[in-house]
């Protein structure tokens, strides 16, 4: 009877005990790696005395792959742990945040520019006068608050509009016919005329769903944001004036009207959308950036040679200089509050990625970056490619001073506006009203710390 | 085994117990005081006192998403136990087939909010562009009866199960001594049906009280707010707090913002809690 009593408190309490540790290690487990694995090479470790490790929480789902394989090439060498967590597409912030809080939080992460600095500047580490720094071929990589330097950028992209030459040329033009926005302007009302005879459209769908609306609300909202700052010879502003909102209403008109759907479907269309009609041939232009090379080439659909890049022609200025949107809006920055030892083995970690043989090789075939360090390898990706030689060529590239908007709410608003715009539910004052009260307000709201 | 219960009772209450502080009762005692503090992360907060709580309403959408919430508890509440309790009524009438429409109608509850919003997301557009009238995320009237429709969906099943169960135990003798004193069958609901069924009524407004309050993965994925934050309701419009701004500050406000919801909650769920219970009878 009593043994009988002892098993039962026994298996009660094995229960108990089994009920916790399950419910403990769902727990950290669903949030370490909600999306991303690890992979941490322990054995390697273990047999040297390598003091401090890396943990790097990567922003970039898209070379998550290739990120777990570099740090397990580094381990392999050096025997210092790099694991490596990739957050889910659009859950970075919100990783982070809750990462941050452990008590083996991320030795390196990444912020987006001066105003996701903000969240973060507590926690970044002074890179002043680290190896890495001195890698750097342009200071404008540097992300800095104050005289301290705090995030690194590592990787520049290019954004402007794919095109599709052969479509082009079907039409009846090249992509030396348009160098202003009034060629581009002419062409795509030419094929949008002509479309029932030739079969596709001028633009794929500007589709303002939230998987695509960034192209617009950030990226194409970067070039009346750019000119108007090269005007005033500033660099960010409390107030931004809505200078060139009237070029910004132009092009976006001729998105919207010279697409391949009409402008009140716009709201429910995705970036899948967008992308798939450009790779079916239904358009000819797809404005987006140098990251989706792989997504085009890939299953061979395009070759190198049937797509280009043209700069998104605005109207403004001296258009026939005019280069890609080239810019950076990934910085690296190390975790300040880590061990002492752990930020060494992360700022080895980073400077060997962009230093050595490996790394830079993988940075720049496998992930497909061009990365604003010396050792920098070159790139086959055809955008970049592109980029270089405008930018030899003499042209001015344009900078991204997306970074500098006030918050994602603003970008938010904008989002909403410009598609009730387009779908005609609202007016372009309305669009105004978000770009130019909405930055100031976010602005203001910022500034109440 | 009465003995045994007695003595070992900790064992049987302890993992639930432990399970419920660490995964409520702690963090929520944290959440109000993270919400007296700025903060990035929870390890590191500095003490502001008050501050978030006079800052709650200086991004203007509080107050809209508080109105929105508010009427869209009312209407949901409302259409739901209505048409709950009918469809209970009609499949307690001992028809043909009443098992599967009892299946049929509970199933919606099974799928998670985040999938039948962008479900009824595609199916609602699909019935807007056929009517030529503007997407859901433009207009801020469809979005609010596109949650109503969406909700009114996936809860009438559920109310319905719990109304037939209280409807199945309204003793038939009653009912029988009822139409033999000669009551119409609108009398038998209403006199008798109804107050006998009352238990039930408070639950199911409780819980599609509470829950269309607190409403947020269908509202995130329906319509996310949009057009511009105008069908934003609570939850959401704390999350926006709480991530879509840069700056520490905003975290402890999008706190406040949450301990304030949650006593909205409370005083509301008491009130209603008080109103129907009053009205129960004894059986």
């Amino acid at each position: 009877m009593k043994a009988k009593k002892l098993l039962s408190l026994g298996i009660a309490g094995t229960m108990a005990v089994a009920l916790l540790a399950g419910c403990s290690s769902s727990g950290s487990s669903s949030s370490a790696a909600s999306s991303g694995d690890t992979a941490t090479s322990e054995a390697s470790a273990a047999s040297t005395t390598a003091a401090g490790k890396v943990y790097y929480l990567n922003f970039k789902p898209e070379q998550d792959e290739q990120w777990q394989a570099l740090a397990k090439v580094y381990t392999e060498q050096t025997g210092v742990p790099v694991t490596v967590v990739t957050a889910a597409s659009g859950e970075y912030e919100t990783t982070l945040m809750s990462e941050m809080a452990k008590s083996d939080a991320p030795t390196l992460f990444q912020v987006n520019g001066p105003i996701g600095l903000a969240n973060w500047k507590d926690y970044c580490y002074d890179l002043t006068g680290s190896d890495i720094l001195g890698q750097l071929t342009s200071d404008t990589y540097a992300l800095k608050d104050g005289d301290a330097t705090l995030g690194i950028g590592y990787v520049i992209e290019s954004y402007g509009l794919i095109t599709n030459k052969t479509l082009l040329e079907k039409a009846g033009y090249t992509i030396d016919d348009i160098k202003s926005f009034e060629d581009l302007k002419k062409v795509a009302e030419d094929i949008t005329a002509r479309q029932d005879e030739l079969g596709f459209a001028a633009f794929t769908s500007a589709g303002m769903d939230s998987s695509s609306d960034w192209r617009y609300k950030t990226h194409l909202a970067n070039l009346p944001i750019y000119f108007e700052y090269q005007d005033e010879g500033i660099t960010s502003t409390d107030a931004i004036k809505g200078t060139y909102l009237d070029n910004y209403k132009n092009i976006f008109d001729l998105y919207i009207n010279n697409s391949t759907c009409a402008p009140t479907e716009l709201a429910g269309k995705t970036a899948d959308d967008s992308r798939n009609e450009f790779l079916a041939g239904e358009a000819v232009f797809y404005q987006n950036g140098s990251w989706e090379y792989v997504n085009l080439t890939q299953d061979g659909t395009f070759t190198d040679d049937d797509l280009a890049m043209i700069p998104i022609y605005f109207g403004v200025g001296d258009e026939a200089n005019q280069g890609l949107c080239t810019g950076t809006e990934n910085y690296w920055c190390v975790n300040s509050e880590a061990p002492e030892e752990d930020i060494q083995a992360t700022l080895d970690f980073i400077n060997w990625c962009v230093t050595s043989e490996e790394g830079t090789k993988a940075m720049a075939n496998d992930m497909g970056f061009v990365i604003p360090f010396k050792g920098a390898q070159e790139s086959s990706n055809v955008f970049v490619k592109q980029d270089q030689e405008m930018t030899a060529a003499g042209k001015t590239p344009v900078s991204w001073n997306f970074t500098t908007m006030p918050s994602e709410n603003w970008k938010n608003g904008v989002g909403s506006a410009l598609t009730a715009y387009a779908a005609g539910t609202g007016d372009w004052d309305g669009v105004v009203t978000a770009f130019v009260d909405g930055w100031a307000t976010e602005a203001a709201l910022n500034a109440t710390a | 085994m009465e003995k045994a219960i007695k003595k070992f009772w900790p064992v049987f209450i302890l993992p639930t117990l432990a399970a419920f502080i660490i995964g409520f009762i702690w963090p929520f005692i944290w959440g109000i005081g993270l919400s007296f503090c700025k903060f990035t992360t929870v390890k590191n907060v500095q003490f502001v006192g008050l501050d978030n709580y006079f800052k709650i309403w200086q991004d203007n959408t509080f107050v809209h998403a508080f109105v929105f919430t508010t009427a869209f508890t009312i209407v949901s509440t409302v259409l739901i136990n209505v048409l709950g309790f009918t469809l209970a009524l009609l499949l307690t009438r001992h028809v043909r087939g009443t098992n599967i429409f009892r299946t049929v109608y509970f199933m919606p509850n099974l799928i998670g909010g985040v999938v039948l919003g962008y479900i009824w997301q595609t199916l609602l557009n699909g019935l807007l562009t056929v009517l030529e009238k503007p997407l859901i995320t433009l207009n801020a009237t469809y979005g609010f009866w596109g949650i109503v429709i969406l909700m009114c969906w996936q809860q009438i099943g559920y109310m319905m199960i719990i109304y037939i169960a209280g409807l199945q135990n309204v003793p038939t003798d009653l009912i029988e001594a009822a139409r033999i004193d000669g009551a119409t069958s609108r009398q038998v609901l209403t006199r008798v049906k109804i107050p006998m069924v009352m238990p039930s009524i408070t639950i199911c407004t409780f819980l599609t009280l509470t829950n269309s309050f607190k409403l947020f993965d269908q509202n995130l994925s329906l319509t996310g707010g949009e057009p511009a934050k105008a069908s934003q309701m609570l939850a959401l419009n704390i999350y926006d707090t709480f991530y879509a701004r840069s700056g520490a500050q905003w975290k402890g406000i999008g706190q406040a913002k949450a301990v304030v919801f949650f006593l909205a909650v409370v005083v509301i769920a008491l009130i209603q809690l008080r109103l129907t219970r009053s009205k129960e009878v004894q059986q």
